[in-house]
């Protein structure tokens, strides 16, 4: 754990499910994921994945378990409703790095954005981020800086909003008809 | 070409100085501007609808007579919003959804999901259930590589093969049926073990099919490996190095292809891969013959994970195949009659559903196309709040550029089948 401590703009470092996560400052991003290949030998990004936080913690107070653990069938161990705590923000994006040796570790780098925030891109870092960093803007609407092919990778090239967003509507879509102009 | 085992990650000769990879965009590879100013250079769209394009891939590829100089894939075609519709559905509701996405791989897709809600629930599978898992995640592994085969063959220009392979598939798919009721699209997998317990006939059954493959597994190699045109096509072509394959974000079959000795399987184990015995074939040689070779010695490898699974299936015969918690598992339907507070659970559980603890998580499988990856995030509701696959066929279609330049076009033919590439996965 000890080794993070080092990666430029860490906000923190969660433990939690036997994962490790790092938040870092939007802004130096591309710092850290350097850092991360070149000094800790992450040298593998699996995947990059964004999530939208919007409405988030609204509407599930007293949900089971507890930050122990469950043990739902024994009376009186539910601990307290653990209910969803705030982001920070609305969008996180997570890139799920692997340092592909002999002993292989896995770590989530973290960062958090508002709606019409950016976040450097790490194409130059990790040639893999090229296709993954094109599905988060796609489906997510999260800008890249300096991505060499900011398009739409799954969605048609001129679609309208980003679907995975939490304010856009399943089954609101507009459909267009075949021979329609 | 023997298989180069070694215990170290790396450590196989470079293949090549430096990287091919196109910059400054990594998935296209750009025509040069002098090969463009001879005026030689003509574009062809190759699909989306082409038979051997695996699905609805469809490659924008620049040719200077047969010689590949750029190339791009465009993808979207089959992308059908599983991710969104999943956050729509109850946790176990959305069960059904994975194992649209990859659909040759459909048991491992479903099982890497409900991984990650085991995961985030804390809850303990009993031993027979993660057997069974295990011993179903080889024979679809098996399913998987038989259709790659076979479609390899058609390809390449060894039409029998796909006949021999596909029987066999079909054999695969009657023991899926036999456990699941269906083919395809089983969803066996529920939180905490498995939907019911297998059939007392399954495990001699699958034994005899393993049994068998084994020997039609030297029939395959026969027909590839004695073929010369089937050689020709794929030894030295489509080449990529151990470090551009990490780069490009290969997994699986493709890296133990480039001389990684890479495998989710032994390097972190998880279900039972750890109790039991089995090599990891890796090659070094980074072209399509290696990764051919990868996969069909890999079926071998998992014929011997199945067996040693089945032996213990058996031996856990009688033992529960899901676990003890009333508060996600369904009662047993016997109980429906006789008990107020196992309706009152079964209702629950059917209409509002389970609730997960907040939390994030990713988890990585060994897929047979690679690491297939699920990453979920919870809002401690009923239903999950994010769900993103990692497909292994996305990143794969984005590294063929790479992997193509200065081929021909007949070459394009032999790479995109030695990579495995299954658009459902990809455009998800």
């Amino acid at each position: 754990m000890s080794g993070y401590k080092q990666v430029p703009g860490l906000l923190e470092v969660n433990e939690a499910l036997g994962e490790t996560t790092l938040v870092v400052e939007r802004e130096r991003l591309g710092e850290a994921a350097l850092y991360l290949r070149d000094e800790l030998g992450f040298n593998y990004l699996a995947d990059v994945a964004g999530a939208d936080y919007l409405g988030w913690g609204g509407e599930v107070a007293g949900s089971w378990g507890s930050a122990e653990g469950r043990d739902l069938n024994v009376p009186y161990t539910l601990g307290p409703s653990l209910v969803a705590k705030p982001k920070p923000k609305r969008f996180s994006v997570s890139y799920h790095l692997l340092a592909l040796r002999d002993d292989p570790v896995r770590v989530r780098l973290q960062t958090w954005l508002d709606d019409g925030e950016e976040v450097a891109t790490v194409v130059e870092i990790w040639p893999t981020a090229d296709w993954l960093e094109r599905e988060v803007y796609d489906l997510m609407g999260i800008v890249f800086a300096g991505h060499p092919n900011p398009v739409r990778v799954l969605m048609p090239e001129d679609w309208e909003g980003h679907p995975l967003r939490k304010d856009y509507p399943i089954g609101g879509e507009p459909v267009r008809f075949s021979g329609e102009e | 070409m023997t298989a180069a085992r070694t215990d170290s990650v790396v450590g196989a000769p470079a293949l090549y100085e430096g990287t091919k990879i196109p910059s400054p965009i990594p998935s296209w590879l750009q025509v040069p501007e002098a090969r463009r100013e001879t005026g030689n250079v003509l574009q062809v769209n190759f699909g989306p609808n082409h038979p051997s394009t695996h699905g609805v891939l469809r490659l924008v590829v620049d040719l200077d007579g047969e010689e590949i100089v750029g190339m791009r894939a465009v993808i979207g075609y089959l992308h059908t919003g599983f991710e969104k519709s999943m956050e729509q559905k109850s946790w176990w509701k959305a069960i059904n959804y994975p194992s649209r996405i990859d659909y040759l791989a459909s048991f491992q897709n479903e099982m890497v999901f409900v991984l990650a809600i085991e995961k985030l629930l804390g809850i303990e599978v009993p031993a027979k259930a993660t057997w069974v898992r295990m011993a179903l995640s080889e024979l679809n592994r098996i399913h998987s590589h038989l259709i790659w085969l076979g479609t390899v063959g058609l390809e390449l220009g060894v039409q029998s093969l796909y006949f021999y392979c596909f029987d066999q598939r079909e054999r695969v798919l009657d023991l899926f049926e036999m456990v699941t009721g269906v083919r395809v699209h089983g969803r066996y997998c529920q939180a905490g073990g498995l939907a019911e317990d297998i059939p007392p006939a399954f495990v001699d059954e699958a034994r005899a099919y393993c049994t068998n493959l084994r020997k039609m597994i030297g029939e395959y190699e026969r027909l590839t490996w004695q073929n010369k045109m089937f050689q020709r096509r794929t030894k030295g072509i489509g080449v990529v190095s151990a470090e551009d394959a990490i780069r490009l974000g290969l997994s699986g079959p493709n890296l133990r292809g480039s001389g990684l000795n890479w495998d989710i399987r032994k390097r972190e184990p998880y279900l039972f891969y750890d109790q039991v015995e089995f090599d990891v074939p890796v090659y070094e040689r980074g072209d399509c013959e290696a990764r051919v070779r990868v996969r069909i010695d890999e079926m071998r490898e998992s014929l011997r994970i199945a067996e040693q699974s089945l032996d213990k299936v058996e031996q856990l015969a009688g033992e529960p195949w899901i676990a003890d918690d009333r508060k996600v598992v369904l009662p047993p339907r016997e109980e429906l009659q006789t008990s107020m507070e196992s309706l009152i659970h079964h209702f629950k559980l059917v209409s509002e559903g389970y609730r997960v603890p907040v939390g994030e998580v990713y988890v990585p499988i060994e897929g047979p196309r690679g690491e297939e990856g699920c990453y979920v995030v919870s809002d401690g509701g009923a239903k999950p709040w994010r769900v993103h696959f990692r497909a292994p066929s996305f990143l794969t279609i984005a590294a063929a550029p790479t992997l193509c330049q200065n081929h021909l076009i007949a070459d394009l033919i032999a790479i995109s089948a030695s990579l495995d590439t299954l658009m459902g996965d990809s455009d998800r």
